[in-house]
């Protein structure tokens, strides 16, 4: 199928380009500068906005621990349905939607990539068969490694070369994408219902740091050449104070960091960057974590907004999960997963008279302001936990508008209005900035090199919104931009149209992307790890790895490794 | 001869993965490390099967061709109002999938076998929530292992072996030794008795107490096994302390230890028969264990109180974990039904009973679920897949499935399939097919196909497909 979408305002940040009026070519799934087709469907952009596809690097979708929360809340679910119709299945939402409705709702906000960032590798086929039932967007998934029995031996020995190739295994055996990191060390302390109280407290009966687990995957990473950084939940999620435990983790993989690369993510944030002691005496921590930021490069992370709603937490961090439920009382999934890892969910309401959520909820935009280079941090909710991932046309307006955040302050605790840093915040992003913000900062920070971006030879991932940036000011009607990234007027995915006027007019099925790694020695795993295989675990080794046949589109990215 | 290792065994929750199967001229020979269900599955499938799908006509099943017996049940399904698609937990995740479209859509109820096992567990956990694990986990750490109202000797043979007391893991070693030991003991124990005996010349009485925990159990460094039950099972004979309990008193039992552990005082002298002293004794042994496991089966789902004994030993577990790491685990049944729950969910929000008449999944068990619509006479249509509810059901709700035109596809023959109008035999998953299943703590395993099934016998997905394809034929034309 070819296209032509004439006349849009272009915002695409890699390239360059600022809201230029130009036209965009399409043809074969890719964006092209000449079509060489002679019937081409033409898409009159005028007065509209024009974006590569969202990409969002944290948004938990799809495997057990999404499932369970899934289970979890049928009151949830009851509340906001999704009819079938000619093309779509039917669904429920709110905060867990089912996989259908997931696909199709984040294809009505114009979004084409989405990365599933907690995948215990055990259960990665549960992963992988719901990502297949999630439609149009691309995929990816990330293996929960930090607490891993053996990456924290391989740690504990020094053995970094060993731990790489059992790591580029475990990439191949789950299809994974990143090194995700949650509380490294906690969970597998959680495994007797304890938890890690800072980086440098050892984990029991392993006798490894959280500072040399995050370390050393981070020199695998290295080692591996993998796509993306080390994506790092931090310790102490979560609680007062913690936000020194974040500028911890930052500065102790500062001596690893090559020239301008990043190489770390801290993912959502907010609920790292606590300041204060307890509950009352609790403060945002956002001005001191910016300011590390600004003066280091080999950092990226991601906000994790708070949206005042009744949502479901659902995190790795199993001891974190059950914190939160003695605090509310609200009824609290946990599953342990031997050998490798932990998970919690916990419904959680956010509320505008809390001091405490007030807060939280200025920590997120005081993160997202004060950090001076877009290119490092980038928009989420960590959907569910601060949000549904149907908020972010929200949290769009706030970054763009000073007035909308003074709507919503207006209305929070007066106790956090008149102490927060926000409303002194004057900046407000640019509309070039909330495309790096939701989509090239996050897709250069994956690696990913054909998202993204517009320039010719990437993938035909587009969205146009029907707001038009010379008329309608976004500071002073910042309403007109959260409905436009509401609804896409049209979203297109691999050359075709899926998404007109925010209705979905045609299904497909996305890419999982996942990463291969070739290495100069074999990677295939030793055979004493194959005997130690059945200690740990209690399934065979044979029938751990998930086979290609589980992702309906297979795309494998490949990597040359050091080791 | 073939060999295959790792071969996943299609009968119980436990999903052993370690089995090996021999195979010669198309047919399953031998199999190791198999309990006594497995190895009867392995070697006797298909004996009784009826290869060739069969149509009633005239009130009689005839034979017919796969085309004709789809063409009939997607007739059936079109002209159905209100029908039920039920079973789904002895097949693979891929067939489920296509199961939830079909229901989806021809607008009918589709429904698990949860629906009469473990669905009280469920309602439960969606208002408790449950601190669960996978099951290396306890195999690892757990020293404290109760099974309550469950079986696993008679119905999870390998259970104890392969994840409990009787494995072996990195922080606890296998509880087969105390057993032997304490097996010794009492056998030098009676012996030195009847020695006694015969010098005295008189009987010798041992003053029992009937509840009285075992001496050695706070010593005791090696896991322990602990059976609470109706009557004495043949886990409870293995167990390290076995607590009779009266039918119907699992509820005021697990409230009673609840308030022991939350530190409450039990204002009585015994609760449905237990002396409290006992109970305190038991709460002591929760708290005081390093990691503890509560299995529970039908014995609470099915008995008086029903999710309210669910409810109250979820709670428990819970309250326990302010005290020490306890976690606890429903015994799933089939092999896949925790699949069924599974795939339901992740596509429809719901586990089971799932509504599709208004175009949008609805759960309400007690009105979506298939027993209470088949007994209110509701439903007009059928089709029942790897089940049997002819045997399982009430009656009444037995009656309305046969009264109604009624299609199933199963491997064997059974009673619900002696009384369809149309009936697919299917292939046996894990054995003549491929497809994804859940063990019954949410690990996901491929089972296998070790043999090619008779020419008729089609994978389930398949059958569905072919079904799915012609309804929508029917509906388009």
């Amino acid at each position: 199928m070819a296209l032509l979408i004439r006349n849009g305002y272009v915002y695409d940040p890699m390239n360059g380009i600022d809201g230029e009026k130009m036209d965009i070519l399409v043809e074969g799934g890719k964006i092209v500068d000449k079509l060489k087709s002679a019937e081409y469907e033409v898409i009159d952009a005028s007065g509209m906005i024009v974006m590569p596809g969202g990409v969002d690097i944290h948004s938990h979708i799809a495997g057990s621990e999404v499932n369970a929360g899934r289970l979890l809340r049928p009151e949830d679910h009851a509340k906001d349905v999704e009819l079938k119709t000619e093309i779509t299945r039917s669904g429920v939402g709110y905060s867990v939607p089912s996989t259908f409705t997931t696909g199709y709702r984040y294809a009505k906000m114009g979004y084409t990539t989405v990365m599933n960032p907690s995948m215990p590798p055990l259960e990665a086929k549960h992963t992988h068969e719901e990502l297949c039932d999630t439609p149009i967007i691309d995929k990816a998934t990330y293996p929960l490694l930090g607490d891993w029995w053996f990456v924290l031996e391989y740690l504990r020995d020094g053995k970094i070369e060993e731990c790489a190739l059992h790591v580029a295994w475990m990439l191949y055996a789950t299809k994974g994408y990143a090194i995700k990191i949650v509380n490294p060390g906690g969970l597998e302390a959680w495994g007797f219902g304890r938890n890690v109280r800072d980086i440098d407290d050892p984990v029991p009966y392993f006798n490894v740091t959280p500072r040399e687990i995050i370390r050393g995957l981070c020199k695998v990473n290295k080692l591996l050449h993998l796509p993306h950084t080390i994506h790092v939940h931090t310790n102490n999620l979560g609680k007062p104070g913690n936000y020194e435990t974040t500028l911890q983790t930052m500065k102790c993989v500062e001596d690893l960091s090559s020239g301008d690369k990043p190489c770390i993510h801290i993912t959502h944030c907010q609920f790292s960057a606590f300041k204060g002691v307890d509950w009352r005496e609790f403060y945002s921590g956002a001005e001191d974590i910016a300011k590390y930021v600004n003066f280091h490069k080999h950092v990226t992370m991601d906000m994790g907004q708070v949206i005042f709603t009744d949502t479901t937490t659902m995190t790795a961090d199993g001891p974190f999960q059950y914190i939160l439920h003695e605090l509310t009382g609200n009824k609290w999934v946990n599953h342990d997963v031997e050998t490798e890892t932990s998970s919690g969910i916990v419904p959680f309401r956010y509320r505008r008279r809390s001091y405490v959520h007030s807060i939280q909820w200025c920590i997120g935009l005081e993160l997202a302001l004060l950090i001076r280079n877009p290119w490092r941090i980038f928009l989420t909710t960590d959907h569910p936990n601060a949000g549904p991932f149907t908020s972010y046309p929200q949290v769009i307006g706030w970054l763009i508008s000073r007035k909308a955040r003074e709507e919503t302050l207006s209305k929070l605790n007066k106790r956090a209005r008149e102490t927060a840093l926000l409303p002194s915040i004057d900046r407000e992003y640019s509309l070039y900035e909330v495309a790096i913000a939701t989509r090239a900062g996050q897709a250069r920070a994956l690696g990913l090199k054909d998202k993204g971006h517009l320039g010719v030879g990437g993938d035909a991932d587009i969205a146009i919104y029907d707001v038009d940036p010379r008329k309608i000011g976004p500071s002073t009607q910042y309403d007109e931009y959260v409905k436009a990234f509401s609804k896409a007027a049209y979203t297109i995915k691999e050359g075709e149209i899926v998404v007109r006027n925010g209705e979905v007019v045609k299904v497909l099925d996305g890419k999982t992307y996942w990463v291969k790694v070739s290495s100069n020695s074999e990677y295939e795993v030793s055979e004493d790890m194959k005997r130690r295989f059945t200690e740990y675990w209690t399934v065979q080794f044979d029938n751990y790895p998930v086979s290609e046949a589980y992702l309906k589109r297979s795309k494998p990215v490949q990597v040359e490794s050091e080791v | 001869m073939r060999k295959i290792e790792n071969v996943i065994c299609p009968v119980c929750g436990s999903l052993c993965d370690d089995i090996t199967v021999y195979v010669e001229d198309n047919r399953v020979v031998e199999v190791e490390n198999t309990c006594a269900v497995g190895r009867a599955k392995f070697l006797n499938y298909g004996l009784h099967r009826k290869p060739k799908p069969l149509i009633r006509k005239n009130g009689e099943l005839k034979e017919a061709s796969i085309e004709e017996a789809v063409r009939r049940s997607a007739e059936i399904l079109t002209e159905s109002k209100y029908p039920i698609l039920y079973g789904w937990s002895s097949t693979s995740c891929e067939a489920i999938r296509v199961g939830l479209e079909l229901a989806e859509e021809v607008g009918g109820i589709i429904d698990n076998t949860s629906t009469v096992c473990h669905g009280p567990s469920i309602l439960s956990i969606q208002d408790v929530g449950i601190p669960s694990c996978t099951l290396g986990q306890l195999r690892h750490r757990a020293d404290l292992v109760i099974y309550w109202g469950s079986d696993p000797y008679s119905a999870h043979p390998r259970h104890i072996e392969r994840y409990t007391v009787f494995s072996e893991g990195r922080f606890q070693k296998s509880g087969w030794r105390s057993f032997i030991r304490r097996l010794s003991g009492k056998l030098v124990k009676k012996r030195l008795s009847r020695v006694a005996e015969l010098i005295l010349r008189r009987k010798l009485t041992f003053p029992e107490e009937k509840y009285a925990l075992p001496p050695y159990f706070i010593s005791e460094e090696e896991r322990k096994l602990v059976v609470v039950d109706v009557r004495k099972t043949r886990t409870a004979e293995v167990a390290d302390y076995f607590l009779q309990v009266k039918p119907n008193t699992d509820y005021e039992v697990l409230q009673a230890l609840r308030m022991l552990v939350n530190d409450q005082d039990l204002e009585v002298d015994e609760v449905a028969g237990i002396p409290v002293k006992t109970l305190e004794d038991l709460a002591d042994l929760m708290i005081s264990c390093d990691l503890g496991i509560l299995f529970f089966g039908v014995g609470l789902t099915m008995s008086k109180g029903k999710l309210r004994n669910v409810d109250a030993a979820l709670s428990l577990v819970r309250d326990l974990n302010k005290r020490t790491k306890f976690l606890i685990m429903p015994m799933r049944g089939h092999y896949n039904v925790t699949g069924a729950n599974v795939v339901f969910t992740w596509q429809t929000g719901y586990p089971y009973a799932v509504d599709f008449s208004l175009g949008y999944p609805r759960y309400n068990p007690g009105e979506t679920s298939v027993v209470d619509i088949l007994r209110r006479g509701e439903c007009d249509a059928g089709l029942v897949i790897a089940s049997d509810p002819v045997s399982n059901f009430p009656a009444s709700a037995a009656k309305t499935l046969v009264d109604n035109p009624l299609i199933v596809i199963d491997p064997d023959v059974t009673p619900t399939s002696m009384m369809a109008d149309v009936v697919f035999p299917s292939a046996y998953i894990g054995i003549e097919a491929e497809g994804t299943a859940y063990r019954m703590d949410h690990v996901p395993l491929r089972l296998k196909k070790v043999v090619e099934p008779p020419p008729n016998c089609l994978p389930d997905q398949e059958i569905l497909a072919r079904i799915l394809r012609e309804v929508r034929r029917i509906r388009r034309g």
